[in-house]
């Protein structure tokens, strides 16, 4: 569906050169929701915006739907950017149009007549769930309200691809979940592309299929959400992991815990997928010499699976405690021994 | 003369009624109509300014510097030596130098730069992301100066245009002194010139309701379609 080929783009500042994107490579499936999570600076912003050529690239290939989008004329592009719908993070409403006017916005661009915009105004509205808040301006909708009418207004024109520039990091993280889910269900329903860019790995566990990590300009890591959660390579890909699986909490208690003398081992266990129904621990106590003490533990839903992080701790005999850590290991969960060795 | 003996009464001896209001309506005539012109030629003037600009829709340094150097100039200058310095002119569009309508090339020319960088203050405002959002619906440029950057400023075009319409009864005063007739010339010519402080005073009374009329409604319109 979208693919981009050796993209670069560079801009010129002050103090030289900055290379905002550096030579990517990348494809998204038709009908997936694929995140690109980076902090602040990663080069996510440009990257989105060399989608729909916001941005213009310095080299390389931008295709999506088989269109070339680099190498259109200004007419062409404009048509192709009716089929790519966009979202903000502060939502870019018209704040002089009301609600209905907002998302009939792309439409009268399109030149579709009134009647027909009208008619697919109140689908929209219905779609995105603000029936009965039509004839409100920007200014008297909630956070999570405007970024509803930001959908509804990208969606419009039933586009193929959905962009999300950061769609809900003004948001609290209750409304951040509502317009996640909104998200997912038109995905289903419409199987629309969706491509975000995030810096919270909530928002990737919460809906992406796939993820990858940008770091300075480049793709360092990427592959299917779980698998990524799973086993994460780069150091980055690990901390932003971190923040969905380890509870705040968890390094600050386990350090305590690690103080006191008579410790035995603390494991860390992490579950992928359908592992984490198993009842390994009731196993566990019942077949080995063992005393199990669960510390801490979390489990997040991802859109492949449970994931989940269990830190334990285990006391008994070294053989025992082996036997035990070739029992996990055979049951295809992931054990790190982070104290005890 | 007995006509005038009617109209004339105690508490301004020396006004008289039917003059006051010929040159009321003169003043308001020449504003009206500048005010109109000016509004076409500002938005025109202040689109411009802000298009040419760096990083925006038409980005042209030779017309931004054009333009903005014909907007310093002629907002810069005085008005009331834009006047004398435009009477060749003014003769030669309005075919006199006298009268309501011989002021309205200079006030036009006066008041338009004025205006025009009200229009790029107002325009600036507008959230850049908004533009964006147009772009990325595949809108064209005419299309975003109509839909988003001039509806989006309205608020801010219309309240600079409250402080021009005023500025430009003071600019119709001014003219008036030099034989464009109005308020300006009935104060001038009728009260100071002949000792008749009651006209002046009175004069200046119907060009201060005149302002207070004009900003009432420019603030009112103003809230009315600010919908932030």
């Amino acid at each position: 569906m979208i693919s981009l080929s050796r993209l670069v783009k560079t801009y010129q500042t002050r103090d030289g050169q900055v290379t905002a994107v550096d030579h990517i490579d990348l494809k998204i499936n038709e009908g997936e929701i694929f995140g690109i999570i980076g902090y602040s600076g990663a080069g996510k912003s440009t990257l989105i915006r060399l989608l729909n050529m916001l941005e213009e690239p310095t080299s390389g290939d931008v295709t999506i739907a088989g269109k070339n989008m680099n190498q259109l004329s200004k007419k062409k592009l404009r048509e192709a950017r009716q089929e790519i719908g966009m979202i903000f993070q502060h939502f870019n409403l018209l704040w002089s149009r009301t609600v209905k006017d907002n998302i009939s916005f792309p439409l009268e661009i399109k030149g579709v007549p009134k009647e027909e915009r009208d008619q697919r105004v109140n689908e929209l509205i219905r779609l995105v769930g603000l029936e009965g808040r039509g004839g409100s301006y920007p200014s008297q909708l909630s956070g999570g309200q405007k970024q509803r009418v930001g959908i509804a207004r990208a969606l419009a024109n039933n586009p193929k691809v959905l962009l999300c520039d950061e769609a809900t990091s003004a948001l609290d993280p209750k409304t951040t979940d509502s317009i996640l889910e909104l998200l997912v269900d038109i995905n289903k329903k419409l199987g629309l592309t969706i491509v975000l860019i995030t810096h919270e790995m909530h928002v990737i566990r919460k809906i992406c299929h796939r993820v990858a990590v940008m770091e300075q300009g480049k793709i360092v890591e990427q592959g299917d959400v779980l698998e990524v959660f799973k086993r994460p390579k780069e150091e980055m890909t690990k901390e932003f992991v971190k923040q969905v699986t380890e509870p705040e909490e968890t390094e600050e208690a386990l350090q305590h815990l690690l103080q006191e003398n008579n410790i035995g081992h603390v494991l860390q266990l992490t579950f992928v997928g359908g592992d984490a129904e198993k009842p390994l621990i009731t196993n566990i106590i019942r077949r080995f010499e063992v005393t199990v003490n669960i510390l801490q533990g979390k489990i997040s839903q991802t859109q492949n699976g449970p994931y989940g992080s269990l830190f334990i701790s285990l006391e008994g005999d070294a053989v025992e405690v082996q036997k035990v850590l070739d029992y996990i290991r055979d049951q295809q969960v992931e054990v790190e021994v982070i104290h005890g060795e | 003369m007995s006509n005038i003996v009617l109209t004339q009464t105690w508490f301004f001896p020396n006004v008289d009624w039917s003059t006051l209001w010929n040159a009321t309506q003169e003043t308001l005539y020449m504003t009206a109509i500048s005010l109109a012109l000016t509004f076409i030629f500002g938005i025109i003037l202040g689109l411009l300014l802000f298009l040419t600009d760096k990083g925006n829709l038409w980005e042209n340094k030779v017309i931004q510097a054009v333009v903005a150097a014909y907007v310093n100039i002629f907002r810069s200058i005085p008005f009331i030596i834009l006047i004398v310095l435009l009477i060749p002119v003014t003769a030669f569009i309005v075919g006199s130098f006298l009268g309501p309508s011989a002021a309205l090339p200079a006030l036009v020319i006066g008041a338009s730069p004025f205006y025009a960088r009200m229009v790029e203050i107002g325009l600036r405002e507008i959230d850049k992301g908004v533009i964006e959002a147009a772009k990325s619906m595949g809108a064209t440029n005419t299309q975003i100066i109509f839909k988003v950057l001039l509806p989006e400023s309205l608020p801010a075009l219309i309240s600079g245009l409250t402080v021009t319409a005023i500025a430009l009864v003071s600019y119709t005063a001014m003219a008036g002194v030099i034989g464009a007739g109005g308020l300006g010339h009935l104060a001038y010519s009728h009260g100071f010139q002949r000792g008749r402080d009651d006209v002046t005073l009175m004069a200046t009374l119907v060009v201060l309701v005149i302002v207070f009329i004009l900003q009432f409604a420019g603030d009112r319109l103003t809230n009315k379609i600010d919908k932030r």
